[in-house]
């Protein structure tokens, strides 16, 4: 019988085994980023760039060009590298301390820019590399190392909708809120993924694709049940959806 | 801008000397005293064929220039001193990534908000930058021929090296405006250099990637080491200096770097009036610090003075070279004070009495 092969290793991704922890969603996203560079034909024309926080060391396991960033500037690196190879595909992917703290101004300038590149923006609403700190996306009364009492709105403020906030700028082509629980959520990120990428190279203008991910570790879960904990608490707080899709 | 003889701004000179360089990758944010770089190069820039961005901050305009060096441009931003403290970040990252890149400090009076006066209060910042273990190579300009030759070859000497430079200037060389003769004729030599490090997509090859962080024990220590190698190569061969006036065999020596240089060769005039013979020795690289002519300058002179407008940073430099403190008379002007010319020789008189 001959041998029919039904999925093999994407070619965009090293040899190099995952260093995240059990059930982090930050293996998923690499993972589905990877498939969709390959399926697109991309592998030797894409740029990436890699953020301060547990994805700091996704250019080990992509096999594309990418560089590091300063916490939180990913999107202005992105933006130079876009408009030195505007042939490319450009992407930042940054988590939510990164991206909502102290790289706030930054992916706002961008998205106001309407720089045409994708920022793909890993939600697991804790600073994970660090051991598990209050981020600006950690839900009200959630417990993290620096808010043991749980997440006083009225002291730290009310999480960052960052997919809705970036459907505000009027240059944002393409805003979604997805999640990476199952097969089912996987296949619509990807999907989502795919869009912000093709929105890029049909030279459309700035896509921004926020992934709510799990972070069983520092939420001192076990992997399934953080799945089960974005589908029924972090979801409630963060909808998923479409925010902006401007034809 | 043509060639030939022009009357213009210093700051002008930097923005030419980038055009001319091949610089095709600006981002700047507004701060005076060097405004006139980010008004020219939002349209010098893209007549140039090359990329202008007003950044949203200066921490924006280092690191967008940190990723179009990742890209291979040749790229260059510009500030002023409280913009250079927020550049900081991306400088050591660039040093730590061996990326090449142009800065270009036209400093002003601090520390803080401070004033927009003229000063060189960032002598350390520049010599003694951001965190880490690292040098910046400086080019210290004293006049705007310089302004523009100091920039144009910064550029060569980022790519030769793969460091950021810095350029030095003040608000007085950025602002002043002066007839100036442009050697426009030459030709940026590493320009077509190539970059097989940079990030282009991965044609033909594996993915490449620019990294500063080094996390495998012992593989920092060794990065270290290689960028130290760099660095004994770059004191080896691009340090630079001028020396003036030894043809008289002077009995004094001033020491003095940009504006106060330029200011001293005033002085000097004053004191060859007066009778008192005295020299000029000009760091034109601030580092690598040419420590080793001002030692062998300094053994021939009763005294070494040392001009600055700050309250003392360079002097550092100098007591290391002359190794005699006794021997160095020090006098400062912080905050945005300029010293005249017969300012300084009242105080030269004072100590040669």
């Amino acid at each position: 019988m001959a041998e029919k092969i039904v999925y093999k290793k994407p070619e965009s991704l090293t040899d190099r085994i995952f260093s995240y922890c059990w059930g982090c969603g930050h293996s998923t996203m690499h993972k589905v980023v990877a498939e969709l560079i390959d399926e697109l034909g991309m592998r030797e024309k894409t740029i990436a760039v890699a953020p301060v926080g547990c994805a700091v060391f996704a250019y080990d396991f992509w096999d594309f060009d990418t560089t590091e960033a300063a916490h939180g500037r990913a999107p202005v690196v992105a933006t130079a590298i876009k408009r030195v190879h505007p042939d490319k595909l450009v992407f930042a992917y940054q988590g939510d301390g990164d991206l909502a703290s102290i790289g706030m101004a930054e992916i706002i300038h961008t998205a106001n820019r309407g720089e045409n590149l994708t920022v793909i923006f890993i939600n697991n609403t804790n600073y994970g590399m660090t051991g598990g700190q209050m981020a600006p996306t950690t839900l009200i009364g959630q417990k993290t190392t620096t808010s043991p009492a749980g997440r006083d709105p009225l002291v730290n403020g009310y999480p960052f909708k960052m997919a809705e906030l970036m459907a505000q700028f009027e240059n944002v082509k393409y805003s979604e809120r997805v999640k990476v629980t199952d097969a089912a959520s996987v296949i619509k990120a990807k999907k989502a993924v795919k869009k912000g990428f093709l929105n890029q190279l049909n030279g459309a203008g700035f896509s921004f694709i926020e992934v709510l991910s799990s972070c069983p570790a520092n939420w001192r879960m076990e992997p399934l049940e953080a799945k089960k904990h974005i589908d029924e608490v972090v979801s409630k707080y963060y909808p998923l959806g479409v925010f902006k899709d401007i034809k | 801008m043509s060639a030939g003889k022009q009357f213009i701004k210093g700051n002008t000179a930097v923005v030419e000397a980038a055009i001319d360089a091949g610089c095709r990758f600006y981002a700047g944010y507004p701060i005076t005293p060097q405004n006139e770089i980010p008004e020219m190069m939002s349209w010098r820039m893209p007549e140039a064929g090359g990329t202008f961005i007003q950044a949203e901050s200066e921490l924006i305009s280092i690191n967008m220039v940190f990723g179009a060096a990742a890209a291979g441009a040749r790229a260059m931003t510009t500030s002023s001193s409280p913009g250079i403290s927020l550049m900081q970040e991306g400088i050591s990252y660039m040093a730590g990534c061996e990326l090449p890149a142009v800065i270009v400090n036209v400093m002003r009076g601090g520390p803080g908000l401070g004033n927009i006066a003229p000063s060189q209060s960032d002598y350390f910042q520049a010599v003694k930058p951001g965190h880490g273990d690292y040098h910046m190579i400086t080019l210290a300009p004293h006049k705007l021929s310089e302004m523009y030759d100091y920039t144009f070859d910064a550029f060569d000497l980022a790519d030769k090296y793969r460091t950021p430079v810095m350029i030095l200037a003040d608000g007085l060389l950025g602002q002043l405006m002066e007839n100036v003769e442009l050697d426009r004729s030459r030709k940026p030599a590493l320009l077509n250099a190539p970059k097989p490090w940079a990030l282009t997509g991965a044609s033909g090859r594996k993915g490449q990637r620019i990294v500063s962080l080094l996390m495998q024990p012992g593989a920092l220590e060794k990065h270290n080491m290689d960028l130290n190698e760099k660095y004994n190569i770059i004191k080896r061969d691009e340090t630079k200096f001028e020396l003036t006036g030894t043809e008289e065999n002077p009995d004094y020596l001033i020491a003095a770097f940009g504006t106060c240089a330029r200011i001293s060769k005033g002085v000097i005039n004053l004191a060859r009036a007066a009778g008192i013979k005295i020299g000029l020795f000009r760091p034109v690289t601030l580092w690598p610090y040419p420590y080793a002519a001002l030692k062998e300058a300094a053994k021939k002179v009763k005294k070494v003075f040392v001009f600055e407008m700050n309250l003392g940073q360079m002097v550092e430099d100098v007591n290391l070279a002359v190794e005699d403190s006794s021997k160095i008379e020090f006098y400062g002007r912080p905050g945005g004070g300029v010293p005249t010319a017969e300012e300084l020789f009242e105080f030269i008189k004072g100590k040669v009495k």
